[in-house]
């Protein structure tokens, strides 16, 4: 790691203060710093200044009522798991915050550093490999090794976003609150991430002198079931190979609305409009279910190494529906 | 600006002082500033959980947090367990089921065990499985170390 000097935040000004005008990486926050610190150990990111969001008052808390979720920023990904509201009505971000990494990284992950967390590839976290994500000429996925990159929406950077909570985040609908020099505003999840065609060096629409704040999110409806299913290549705690994050509204076996969002196939969580079209006012059966994943995978573009993402997205989509029919 | 950061924090129930430089890990500095190497290093990155101690009653690598983040904080580690002249029921628990071989996992098993029995006195076996997954063996193939964590529980209740 290189020499950082530290700081502790104060308020919002200071923190968008001492962000602004330095462009990407000479100043940077930190939360729970569980993705940053890999980062600096691995000298892909080498900031001068390191701001310690964890001392910003009040930013850290969970509060509920009938109208939906608020959630700081600085939650801890395991605060999120064992939420009982959470847990009792909006099933989906409980699980997936349950299924991020390890205990000792969930209670120390926070909400925002999940959502601004880099991506995973071995070439972006090689110091010696400058790829198109860094600034390079190409991305190394394409002719190297590619068992765990995207197989949707790749080009020209074949990253897969490594977020759990996000996709669960979108699927409820959710928004969230970015505060830079000009003041705050409110955006869907949705519409934050972006693709590499739209900018291949960042994931996000954040600016180096924004950051996030809050998240919001809608309470679902009262016969909405939700699942986040996760496909890792270990038992133990991994990144996620394939994730969906579904929301079903349901009367009986019949979906009356569908939100799916994959997670681990794309540099971006993906909203399958296409499971959410084969499925909305269906009843749902075995082959509805199967037709659901099909529709999701068949623009997919697997690398050499990842076209068991293709059978394990479409699989996961069935299960998941077939899980609300139950 | 001074290179190194003054720290005051509280280890194994004892206030301590220490210097660090910001970019030196909590681990780092229990084992090269403070001389406690019963954390040990595995992979310096999150996954393996050799490194685990309770800051602030929460179970974290010490190798994914910044030593100058334990001002005014609590720490406890493997060192703090055992009374001068007994072993903590964990500790015994490990040595009469053989959890262990080579041993460089186990403070940190340990410590995970600790977090867990403070929380959840009685898990099942499911709950053990999920709350020790963030540490990994290389020797035992975990069964071992299941039962010596449910026979601590059995030990503490
Ligand atoms: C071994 C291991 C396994 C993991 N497994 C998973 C997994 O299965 N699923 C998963 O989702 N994640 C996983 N992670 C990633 C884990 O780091 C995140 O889940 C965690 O939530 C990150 O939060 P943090 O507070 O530690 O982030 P930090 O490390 O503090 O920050 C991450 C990035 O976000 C930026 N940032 C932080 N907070 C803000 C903010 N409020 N506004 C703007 N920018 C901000 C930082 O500058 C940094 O670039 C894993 C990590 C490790 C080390
Ligand atoms: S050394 Fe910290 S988790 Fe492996
Ligand atoms: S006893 Fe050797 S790694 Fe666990």
């Amino acid at each position: 790691m290189e020499k950082f000097s530290y700081v502790n935040a104060t308020s919002l000004e200071q923190v968008t203060s001492l962000l602004s005008d330095s462009g990407w990486g000479e100043v940077m926050v930190i939360a729970g710093g569980t993705d940053l610190l890999g980062e600096l150990k691995e000298y892909i990111e080498t900031p001068k200044t390191l701001i310690n969001l964890k001392t910003l008052p009040g930013m850290d808390s969970i509060s509920a009522d009938g109208s939906g979720l608020k959630i700081g920023a600085l939650a801890t990904v395991a605060d999120i798991a064992m939420y009982p509201e959470i847990q009792n009505h909006y099933t989906v971000l409980a699980q997936a915050a349950g299924s991020v990494a390890t205990p000792q990284i969930r209670n120390v992950g926070t909400l925002g550093g999940n959502l601004c967390q880099r991506p995973r590839c071995w070439y972006y976290r090689d110091e010696t490999v400058d790829c198109l994500k860094k600034g390079g000429e190409l991305c190394y996925a394409i002719e190297g090794l590619s068992k765990y990159h995207a197989i949707l929406g790749g080009d020209p950077v074949y990253i897969v976003h490594p977020s759990d909570i996000a996709p669960a985040l979108i699927a409820l609908g959710a928004s969230l609150k970015i505060v830079g020099p000009e003041g705050e505003k409110t955006m869907s999840v949705e519409e934050f991430f972006t693709l590499p065609a739209t900018n291949p060096y960042r994931e996000n629409v954040l600016e180096p002198n924004e950051i996030v704040v809050e998240v919001q999110v809608p309470h679902p409806k009262s016969n909405a079931k939700s699942f986040y299913l996760k496909a890792r290549e270990k038992g133990a705690p991994d990144f996620a190979l394939a994730s969906v994050a579904g929301v079903f509204e349901m009367e009986g076996n019949t979906c009356q609305a569908a939100s799916i969002v994959l997670g681990g196939v794309a540099p971006a969580p993906w909203r399958s409009t296409e499971a959410e079209a084969a499925l909305t006012g269906k009843m749902i059966t075995e082959s509805v279910s199967m037709q659901a994943g099909e529709d999701a995978v068949k623009d997919a573009q697997p690398l050499n190494d990842n076209a068991y993402k293709v059978t394990l997205t479409r699989n996961l989509i069935s299960r998941a529906a077939m899980m609300a029919a139950k | 600006m001074a290179i190194k950061s003054h720290v005051q924090t509280t280890i194994n129930g004892e206030t301590v002082e220490f210097l660090c430089e910001s970019r030196q890990s909590l681990l780092e500095v229990l084992r090269d500033e403070l001389h406690l190497t019963g954390a040990k290093e595995g992979c310096n990155n999150g996954n393996c959980g050799a490194c685990s101690v309770i800051l602030d009653g929460r179970l974290v690598n010490s190798c994914l947090v910044l030593g100058v983040e334990t001002e005014g904080k609590s720490v406890e580690t493997i060192e703090g367990l055992a009374a001068p002249d007994k072993l903590h029921p964990i500790q015994d628990a490990f040595l009469e089921n053989a959890a262990l071989q080579c041993g460089i996992c186990t403070p940190g098993f340990i410590m995970s065990t600790k977090a867990l029995l403070d929380s959840n006195p009685n898990p099942t076996e499911h709950e053990i499985r999920y709350w020790l997954a963030g540490n990994l063996c290389r020797c035992t193939g975990y069964d071992k170390i299941v039962r010596a964590v449910q026979d601590a529980a059995k030990a503490s209740a």
